[in-house]
């Protein structure tokens, strides 16, 4: 599945699949992406959605809407496209997240604490018109870590095998691939790790989208790939 | 006996039973006590539910028996006839008493007619493991990054790859692979394979039935093993959780046992040059 990953001055805020036919972009609370910020109109732009091919159009913005740096009224989307609203970008993709694409996103937490609001339009009706999950999905997505903190930060491992470990000698976490999902459990160490901030121990957990996970000091990522 | 335990602190021992996800009742039974260096599997067959009875008597007949014996002459020495340790003859002997049991049970009551069950079973001492099977329960082990089954199933299937008759990726698809040639409790005579290997301090030895290798493939069963090292009761969940996540056909048994340190007989040296002499 495509998705749209919206970032401002390099920093990464969020990752927006397109699981929609019709995703709306705007000020307003009612879009389906809002970006609540005053150089965007209130109903701003459209991403259309069919099968495999998604369709930007502006819906005659105030300040316009530009891909890789051309103004545009209407565009049909490739892979990799820069979609510009004032300082805002959205990166078109196809696949899974590039390489670097989230490497900075220490330093977007930050960032996050400014009054800046995105959120999901119609969750419900987001899923009703794509069903997810193992009752549905016959096969796992494919999945992998990005490291974001430490030496190797933006370094991503693949999730293939059925057990991955995690850590270094002595204090070890593994994420298991099984046909429910990933699921992280604590094998060995004084340390647990954590999982977006609370304390995971030898129960396993299931792992979400986007779920940050600390071993060791070390932050990463995880995600799934559509 | 005045020695202190040997044993104590040497092996770590998980052990996890499960009926899978398609059979209705769980006809494996598992056995183990870290203290007497004993772990022992069996996986039943039979109807109604003469296939549990026949695992439960087997493991716990078996395991009462051996500790029983084991408590008059220790597990090591050496057998004067045999000169093997006295356990390889112990397990002989009392498998062929579970065996007797068995048989017996099942001609007294028409409900058990048939009934039998493999076996699978470990007894630890002064360094080494002896390992008697009877039928396709197996034992496995880790040993650095090396994985092996270090019993020999009695099956239909694994004496037609012996004869070269099929390999060992056709029989993974065999329909036959349930057939083993022998069983404790069928007959009124029983023919367990034994064997005495050498342990070492990290190696980890698990007894398994054939739900869990029919289901999992070596390799992610030996990844299991190296990956919860530092966890036994993780690896033995795991183990259960990817033979449940194959389909889970078949009641699932496992028995870890991690060997944390060497277990040598009171005086090390000495007392093998004793036994050495003699």
């Amino acid at each position: 599945m495509a998705k749209l990953i919206l970032s401002m001055d390099g920093l990464v805020l969020k990752e927006i699949p397109l699981r929609k036919e019709h995703m709306s972009i705007g000020r307003k609370a009612h879009n389906d992406i809002q970006i609540d910020n005053m150089a965007i109109s209130g109903e701003h732009a459209a991403v259309v959605t069919i099968l495999n091919d998604s369709f930007l159009e502006d819906l005659n913005s105030t300040n316009g809407t530009l891909v890789n740096g051309q103004p545009i009224k209407k565009h049909f989307l490739k892979d990799g496209d820069v979609i510009e609203f004032g300082k805002y970008k959205m990166k078109y993709l196809v696949e899974a997240v590039a390489s670097g694409e989230t490497s900075e996103y220490d330093k977007s937490t930050q960032f996050r604490s400014e009054p800046l609001q995105v959120v999901y339009g119609d969750r419900d009706a987001m899923t009703a018109s794509a069903p997810q999950g193992s009752a549905t999905a016959p096969t796992l997505p494919g999945a992998a870590i990005q490291l974001l903190s430490g030496s190797n930060a933006g370094h991503q491992l693949q999730l293939t095998k059925t057990l991955t470990t995690l850590g270094r000698r002595g204090q070890v976490a593994v994420i298991a691939r099984r046909p429910q999902g990933y699921f992280l459990t604590h094998v060995e160490g004084s340390d647990f790790p954590l999982l977006n901030g609370q304390v995971v121990d030898a129960q396993a957990r299931r792992l979400e989208n986007h779920d940050v996970i600390e071993i060791a000091g070390v932050k990463m990522e995880f995600f799934l790939k559509r | 006996m005045m020695e202190t335990n040997r044993l104590k602190g040497a092996l770590e021992i998980v052990v996890r039973t499960d009926p899978g996800l398609v059979r209705a009742k769980n006809e494996d039974s598992v056995f183990a006590d870290a203290s007497h260096g004993l772990a022992i599997l069996a996986d039943g067959m039979g109807g109604y539910n003469a296939g549990e009875v026949a695992s439960r008597m087997a493991t716990t007949l078996l395991s009462s028996r051996l500790e029983a014996a084991f408590a008059t002459t220790a597990a090591h020495e050496t057998d004067r006839l045999t000169g093997q340790p006295f356990a390889s003859r112990c397990l002989a002997e009392q498998i062929e008493a579970v065996n007797a049991a068995i048989y017996h049970a099942a001609e007294d009551d028409a409900k058990f007619v048939g009934m039998g069950t493999t076996l699978v079973a470990a007894v630890f001492c002064d360094d080494r493991v002896v390992v008697a099977h009877v039928g396709d329960s197996r034992l496995y082990r880790l040993r650095g990054e090396e994985f092996m089954a270090i019993t020999h199933d009695h099956s239909f299937l694994q004496e037609q790859i012996d004869q070269g008759l099929m390999s060992a990726e056709e029989a993974r698809y065999s329909l036959n692979r349930n057939l083993v040639t022998r069983a404790v409790g069928v007959d009124d005579k029983v023919e367990p394979e034994i064997h005495v290997y050498s342990v070492r301090a990290g190696d980890v030895y698990l007894l398994c039935s054939d739900g869990l290798y029919d289901m999992v493939d070596e390799a992610e069963i030996q990844q299991a093993l190296e990956t919860f090292g530092a966890n036994l009761e993780l690896s033995a969940t795991q183990l259960i959780q990817m033979a449940n996540d194959h389909g889970g056909d078949d009641n699932i048994s496992v028995v870890v046992v991690k060997v944390l340190r060497e277990f040598p007989v009171a005086g090390g040296g000495l007392s093998k040059l004793w036994s050495w002499l003699n």
